[in-house]
């Protein structure tokens, strides 16, 4: 066009077919354009969902014992953004990446057609670029874990001031770890712009080749123009199209922060899921046993993280309809039990059985539906009192909760309360004391109304008054059902037939309450402990 | 003031830093477009030229420009980016120091932790606002003058056409993708911030879900919200699709109608025929910085949420005050409530009710009553994390508000009733009580905490780290702990907050002994629920339940 104009003497009318081409053409590129972002972005919209929703499930297989371990903090950043992180990656990064192995030959090939000395040009440039490129790569990407690590490290590190901040200001701490953070920031700020100086640097380099090349294309084909070896609009041609050639490197290069912070979330969310497929559950579930006598057998468990093993060769049994309080001094295992009995933790030896059938060839969930457990630290979700007490019986009608409230002696401060059972509650709702929080898990636990019962200290924070009427309501709770009481305070212990004492993860004496007073060396230490609390 | 004028003011002490990644951003969209102007002329000159030397001239122009905008791209990305950082590091410092000075009862009810675990990504975030968002626009803003400039010396109605163009892209489009896709952007926000509060919650209760059985409900929950996400993700894909389809497709019409208006003037002899094929191609490079406007946009409207929450944040008035006039020096360890009364909200209820007490100095007295009785809250009011409504504490025989709060606090040592522990080791958290405590000090203190079993059974003593808030220990670990760090502060007040609630018999009488002797000289605050820790007292006050 402009060639025929300027060269040839051409008027606007005789130029009219190629504008409107051109305009053709451009709209051409606007649809595609537009078709392209929205398809790379619905795609990546639909891959984040489909992996949240994996990463949601494996974490949940996995249980509350992979999620302690595993820094709850850490999890719910990789739920979060972690998964989004993984969007750009797919939808921009592997793009880049085939387009940049794609699309240069593709131009190449253009070239040789159009001018077969500009193709030299490109295909010495093109692979020394992209060797370049390669090299640069890998230290970027192992500078940006470095990053990763030292980011997820410093906000951790911010979290836990924050929420410690109290206790700093006690110490009279507080105001110095301003100059701490300030430190730690300026660290942080040297390592991050580390590794943007060398991806700019990539860039910077891919620049100058790109330039270089082009340059060497235009001063040729200039040369050859001035010779007369080339018509005009092919030359021009030419040089329109070298800079295409080296377009999908440079873009590649830009792209190139969406790589490495991807690829390491999608690796942290592939350990998460690989951890939960090895804790698959049986193909064919056993049906959960109408009874519910439970037995260990030289059950031994450790966390793996290196420490004393919770359980070892522990032996204990439960009728059905008995009950069996466990004491011991905190760290002898007493909440491992509980976690085994509702599979949180799996023995690493030993037997667990419900009515003589092992406890891992049960359906976790039927088999947990046959539980009611109040955890040592149990918790309340954002919602009304009465939304957390249907966590255990979502169809239980008010009168019920109200009747499972004054079991574990809380209708009153409840009804006291601003809304009654429509309080809200948990992170954004009312103050609840210690004593409160564990009086309404309690009640979710009687709610349940479940033939076994766990109850993992559940009285721990409550006064010796409260306690007593809640120990009344739980007498009576108890009848009938297969009942495990974890405690450390004896007048618990005195509800059930059995008190077992354990201590290094092991039972070391056993036998009914009274007998034991009588004979149990362990059991007298601990019950001298409390001599001044009046045991009856 | 607005968030994003406070963020400028931020900016200037590194103003001329910024200024420089302005001019190394305009420089290389100025050198692009020169570039793309070089080339062109270099070509069409060809033809006509005969001296070789006009023509190397071109050449070598094209590359410098090429060099040039690739170096000078170079510079506006690294100066912009540790730019931002320094200034976002003395932000998150002076954020900290604000909160510092906030006691719990200054941020919203039981919201805190959610705020405090935003304020650290919300930081971060803003370094978006100065390299997506300040230096583009003002860059774009430079290298559009340019191509104007450039375009009006030929002829004035090519700069009119192309400033109508560059105004559509970007400003006209940006805004119109705005407008349209203003919902489905709070949307997303909002979704976002439920699931990450939801999934902090889930992972937190975990074993209470799984043991209902409510799992299933909660992932339900969580997919729902994640659908919600990916709704408003594709329905927000479709707007900045057509924005960047219309962008491009404006961004090419301009071009062909600058082209269209200049072949007249060509033919006329008004505009040099060698200038042509320089038209459409310095509107298409113009394009070039103003087309991520849109995106810039966007960054900026992010970061003032951003900013707002930080700065919100940073504003909040200490409802604690240090004294106006000079601190009263302290006489005794004497502590006394007088008529004290206290809610810890307006519409809450009562949670201390004109409660009076004297604490003489080298007295002790324990602190029992029903469980929501407000034994705790006493414990928050001595240390004067929170003012009572009505009443007064006196320590040291005067008000304690009349005291600085350092001073104040460095008479109290504390056991509360949940101790927090830092994730560092051992050491680190007993370290924090005495940072001058040398090892025989910090095992004599373990050992009286009944911690010496313990550590000795851990492989690294001292030295094992401790866990995520302590989360590796068990509640009475913790506890004992939290006694260690009493004994080696040394404090001449002994408060504590039901410190053996979670201990076993044995372990109970044996810290109950040693803080026995701990508290011999010193005045003493024990709350408690139960019997054992009354041995220590001399008087007994008891809390009733102030509510119902």
């Amino acid at each position: 066009m402009v060639d025929r104009v300027f060269l040839r003497g051409g008027t606007t009318a005789t130029v009219r077919v190629a504008v409107v081409l051109t305009v053709g053409l451009i709209g051409l590129r606007a649809v595609l354009t537009a078709a392209a972002d929205v398809a790379g972005e619905a795609a990546a919209a639909s891959a984040v969902h489909a992996v949240r929703g994996r990463l949601t499930r494996a974490v949940f297989a996995l249980g509350p014992s992979f999620a302690r371990a595993e820094r709850a903090g850490e999890l719910v950043r990789l739920g979060g953004e972690g998964v989004e992180n993984v969007g750009p990656f797919i939808t921009r990064f592997r793009p880049a990446r085939v387009s940049a192995v794609v699309l240069p030959p593709i131009v190449a090939v253009l070239v040789l057609v159009l001018d077969p000395w500009s193709v030299l040009v490109l295909v010495v440039a093109g692979p020394l670029l992209v060797l370049l490129l390669s090299l640069i790569g890998r230290r970027v990407r192992t500078a940006t874990e470095r990053r990763e690590r030292e980011l997820s490290w410093t906000s951790a590190y911010f979290l836990d001031v924050l929420r410690g901040l109290p206790t700093l200001k006690m110490f009279g701490r507080s105001s110095e770890q301003a100059g701490t953070i300030e430190a730690v920031g300026r660290r942080n700020a040297d390592t991050t712009m580390d590794v943007l100086r060398t991806a700019f640097q990539t860039t910077l380099v891919l620049e100058w080749g790109a330039t270089a090349a082009t340059a060497l294309v235009a001063i040729e084909m200039s040369v050859r123009l001035l010779g007369g070896d080339v018509a005009f609009a092919r030359a021009l041609a030419v040089l329109l199209l070298t800079p295409e050639f080296f377009a999908p490197l440079r873009r590649l290069s830009a792209e190139y922060h969406t790589g490495p912070a991807g690829l390491a979330s999608a690796s942290r969310i592939l350990e998460v899921l690989d951890a939960s497929a090895r804790v698959a559950e049986p193909e064919s579930a056993v049906a959960v046993p109408e009874g519910a006598a439970i037995r260990f057998d030289d059950v031994s468990v450790s966390y793996g993280d290196g420490g004393r093993p919770a359980l070892r060769r522990l032996t204990l049994e439960i009728p059905r309809g008995g009950s069996v309080a466990v004491v011991g001094a905190s760290g002898a295992g007493k909440s491992t039990i509980a976690s085994v009995l509702e599979r949180f933790v799996e023995p690493d030896d030993g037997l667990v059985t419900v009515d003589g059938v092992d406890l891992t060839e049960l359906d976790p969930r039927s088999w947990r539906a046959r539980i009611a457990y109040v955890s040592q630290h149990p918790s309340l979700f954002s919602g009304t009192v009465a939304a957390n007490l249907r966590l255990a019986r979502p169809d239980a009608a008010d009168e019920e909760l109200w009747d499972a409230l004054a079991t574990a002696a809380s209708d009153g401060f409840v009804r006291a309360l601003p809304r009654g059972l429509a309080t809200q509650v948990g992170e954004a709702g009312i103050r609840l004391s210690g004593g409160e929080r564990q009086r309404l898990a309690l009640a979710r636990a009687f709610l349940r109304d479940a033939p076994i019962l766990i109850l993992d200290e559940a009285t721990s924070h409550l006064d010796e008054a409260t306690q007593d009427r809640v120990l009344d309501g739980l007498a009576d709770r108890m009848r009938g059902r297969t009942v495990l009481l974890i405690a450390h305070r004896l007048e618990v212990a005195r509800l059930a037939d059995v008190v077992a004492v354990m201590d290094g993860g092991r039972v070391v004496e056993s036998g009914p309450p009274d007998r034991l007073r009588r004979t149990g060396t362990a059991f007298r230490e601990l019950a001298l402990a409390f001599a001044d609390e009046g045991v009856r | 003031m607005s968030p994003l004028r406070r963020l400028l003011v931020l900016v200037r002490p590194v103003r001329w830093w910024l200024v420089l990644a302005v001019l190394a951003a305009s420089g290389a969209l100025v050198a692009s477009v020169a570039l793309m102007t070089a080339a062109p002329y270099l070509l069409s000159k060809a033809p006509l030229v005969t001296g070789f030397a006009a023509l190397s001239v071109a050449v070598t122009a094209v590359r410098a420009f090429a060099i040039a905008r690739a170096s000078l791209r170079y510079v506006e990305r690294t100066v912009t980016h540790s730019t931002a950082l320094r200034i976002l590091t003395e932000l998150r410092t002076n954020v900290y120091r604000a909160v510092e000075r906030l006691s719990p009862g200054d941020l919203p009810e039981g919201r805190s932790g959610d705020l405090l675990a935003r304020i650290d990504a919300d930081v971060d975030s803003l370094d978006v606002f100065f390299v997506r968002g300040l230096v583009p626009v003002v860059a774009a803003c430079v290298g559009s003058v340019v191509a104007c400039v450039i375009l009006g010396v030929l002829d004035p109605r090519l700069a009119i056409l192309l400033a109508v163009g560059l105004a559509i892209v970007g400003v006209g489009v940006p805004l119109a993708a705005r407008a349209a896709s203003g919902t489905a952007a709070a949307r997303l926000v909002e979704a976002r911030g439920r699931l990450h509060a939801d999934l902090a919650e889930q992972i937190d209760g975990m074993a209470d879900l799984i043991a209902f059985g409510a799992d299933t409900e909660a992932m339900a929950r969580d997919a729902a919200l994640a659908g919600d996400i990916r709704d408003a993700q594709r329905r927000r894909a479709r707007v900045l699709g057509a924005a960047s389809g219309s962008a491009v497709l404006v961004a090419g019409l301009a071009g062909i109608a600058c082209l269209w208006l200049a072949i007249p003037e060509v033919r006329a002899g008004d505009i040099a025929g060698t200038f042509l094929a320089v038209v459409p191609l310095v509107a298409f490079a113009s394009f070039e910085g103003v087309i991520p406007l849109g995106d810039a946009a966007r960054q900026i409207q992010v970061s003032r949420a951003a900013a707002e929450r930080t700065f919100a944040l940073a504003d909040t008035r200490p409802r604690i005050l240090e004294p106006a006039g000079p601190s009263r020096p302290l006489v005794d360890t004497s502590v006394a409530f007088r008529n004290v009364s206290f809610r810890y909200a307006p519409d809450a209820p009562p949670a201390l009710a004109d409660l009076s007490f004297d604490l003489p100095a080298g007295a002790r007295i324990g602190l029992v009553g029903a469980s929501g009785a407000g034994k705790s809250t006493v414990v928050s009011l001595l240390l004067r994390f929170w003012d009572p409504d009505s009443g007064s504490i006196e320590v040291g025989g005067a008000d304690h508000r009349d005291h600085r709060l350092e001073e104040l606090r460095a008479v109290f040592g504390g056991v509360p009733q949940h101790p927090y522990l830092f994730n560092g080791t051992f050491r680190d958290n007993l370290l924090l009580a005495e940072g001058t405590a040398d090892d025989t000090a910090i095992q004599s203190a373990c050992e009286r905490a009944q911690l010496g079993r313990f550590l000795t059974s851990l492989p690294e003593g001292l030295d094992t780290p401790v866990g995520e808030n302590g989360l590796k220990l068990s509640g009475g670990e913790r506890q004992r702990v939290a006694v260690a760090r009493l004994f080696l502060r040394d404090a001449p007040v002994v408060v504590l907050d039901e410190a053996t609630a979670n201990l076993d018999g044995p372990t109970e009488r044996a810290l109950l002994r040693e803080l026995d002797a701990f508290a011999r000289g010193r005045t003493a605050l024990i709350v408690t629920h139960r019997p054992a820790p009354l041995d220590l007292v001399d008087r007994v006050v008891r809390l009733g339940r102030s509510a119902s």
